[in-house]
């Protein structure tokens, strides 16, 4: 019982991890079909946020903190850069954008290698982090992991709120549903692509922060990252939030209750013909939204 | 208060329009009449900013307005009802009228005043677009546009598809506030007899061009049918 608990939670562990990574990519991809290579890049820019605080802030714990606002800004403003740069001229070309977007990933992967060095850096964790949870006698759980599960909740909670109740939130969601008629209605369409192009490359630094308590910082974290992003956002649906977090909590519990019974890359395999059948019965993912446009 | 000049525009490699000239008077409607394929939906597409004309001016008040995008259009007092009962349809009634008066100092006003004319509406608020009835989304299109208050209202066939109970009613409607004063229509139309009740003027477009102008009323009707039958 106890060795199924503590699996169970190392799954839903590793779902709020790949929770967090996806989330920002279901608002660029899922909501607004921008297929970004470059997000995993933005993820490695909001974990080297933290790496540079370190430097100037002794406290880990404050540095950790502040990291959150600042790498969602820097990652923000990374996103939207490369939005009015390069993405929004190659709207409705989303083979241009996947080559221009990898480019882009390797430049920026290029530039943290010349900046920071080719090796891993290291950040430290707060005190307070660094510990683990005794639930009974022999399950323990570690206090970090606990905290990225409470974000990337935090996270979705902050984005659907913003999504179902603000007036920003119902332009994106307008934009989406029926982009011209949008841009009829008096809506700067734009405008409302550059902001949720914005939140959801934050929302790729705040992924990077919280990765920093558990693996590595390099310049090829986010390689490793992107693949695992796109199939949680597809496997879940575009455009669906709510496909997006079941789909991170089931594949993270699928990984860790086969990986149990077999091996890290034995589980990785069979994780992917999972997917890779479950889309051949349901391409569209586990949720669609239907959305017309002007005839 | 809005003219064509010598506008050409059209998808891709494909021309719709050749050179179209024609203008709507302050104050009235001007119904644009042709079979399907004529390019009527493409001239209010024009006029409103969703496709850029090859050649030719637009102008709304005497200002060329050919380059300005949809929502800077929208501020200059224009409202663009599509064809098709188009709605916002995963958001709520309440979402689609709440999202056209958000950061509108007048918003709230305006979306009670649009709620008056449209008073079926109002128990539907909670109701999400895509699940109204076909009659009932056109009813939220309109209201949806008049929120912003507009001088020059573009209607594409605003009764087509609707059933008859609801056609009368939105007609109706569409002839009292054109009566209101301080509002110009552009009226594409099928139904010729109602179009022209509601004209000033109308315009016959065939194949792109514009092949017959004169003064609205019932009495342009036998006019208008012998044109479009040619």
């Amino acid at each position: 019982m106890t060795l199924v608990l503590s699996q169970l939670f190392t799954g839903i562990s590793i779902g709020a991890v790949l929770l967090l990574i996806a989330l920002g990519l279901s608002l660029t991809f899922g909501q607004m079909n921008v297929i970004n290579m470059a997000h995993g890049e933005l993820i490695m820019v909001g974990a080297y946020t933290v790496y540079v605080l370190q430097q100037v802030i002794s406290g880990a714990g404050w540095s950790l903190l502040i990291a959150l606002p600042v790498a969602f800004a820097v990652a923000g403003l990374i996103g939207v850069l490369l939005e009015v740069s390069l993405i929004r001229r190659l709207y409705l070309r989303p083979l241009d954008t996947l080559l221009v977007t990898w480019g882009v990933s390797l430049l920026l992967q290029q530039l943290a290698r010349d900046v920071f060095g080719a090796p891993n850096v290291q950040t430290r964790a707060p005190e307070i982090l660094t510990g683990s949870i005794r639930i009974t006698d022999d399950l323990a759980i570690s206090s970090s992991r606990v905290f990225i599960l409470v974000l990337a909740l935090a996270a979705v909670a902050a984005v659907t709120l913003v999504l179902r109740t603000t007036p920003l939130g119902r332009r994106i969601r307008a934009v989406v549903q029926n982009r011209d008629l949008a841009a009829v209605s008096g809506l700067a369409t734009g405008r409302i692509d550059r902001l949720t192009f914005f939140i959801g490359s934050g929302l790729a630094g705040i992924a990077g922060v919280a990765l920093t308590l558990i693996g590595p910082i390099g310049p090829a974290m986010g390689t490793n990252i992107i693949v695992n992003a796109f199939l949680v956002v597809v496997v879940g649906g575009i455009g669906q939030l709510k496909g997006t977090v079941i789909v991170a909590f089931v594949l993270g519990v699928l990984q860790s209750m086969v990986e149990y019974t077999t091996t890290t890359s034995v589980a990785s395999v069979i994780v992917f013909v999972t997917i890779v059948a479950f889309l051949q019965w349901r391409p569209q993912g586990l949720f669609t939204l239907r959305t017309r446009s002007l005839a | 208060m809005l003219s064509f000049e010598d506008v050409h525009a059209g998808y891709g490699r494909s021309v719709v329009l050749h050179g179209v000239s024609l203008s709507v008077p302050a104050d009235g409607v001007a119904a644009v009449l042709g079979h399907n394929g004529a390019g009527k939906s493409t001239l209010l597409r024009a006029a409103i900013g969703l496709l850029t004309p090859r050649s030719g001016r637009i102008l709304l008040d005497g200002d060329d307005i050919t380059g300005l995008a949809p929502h800077d259009r929208v501020a200059r007092g224009m409202a663009y009802v599509p064809q098709g009962q188009q709605s916002f349809p995963h958001l709520t009634t309440a979402e689609n009228l709440q999202l056209v008066a958000d950061g509108r100092r007048d918003g709230r006003a305006a979306m009670a005043e649009s709620l008056d004319l449209f008073p079926a509406l109002k128990d539907l608020l909670p109701r999400r677009a895509g699940l109204l009835s076909g009659g009932q989304r056109q009813q939220l299109a309109l209201a949806r546009a008049l929120i912003t208050r507009p001088r020059l209202l573009l209607l594409d066939e605003p009764t087509e598809g609707i059933q008859p109970s609801v056609v009368a009613e939105i007609e109706q409607t569409i002839l009292s506030l054109a009566a209101r004063g301080g509002l110009s229509v552009l009226l594409v139309e099928q139904h010729v007899g109602f179009a022209l009740r509601a004209a000033r003027t109308y315009h016959v477009l065939e194949a792109g061009r514009v092949t017959s102008t004169g003064d609205g009323g019932a009495d342009a009707e036998p006019r208008v049918r012998r044109a479009l039958t040619v």
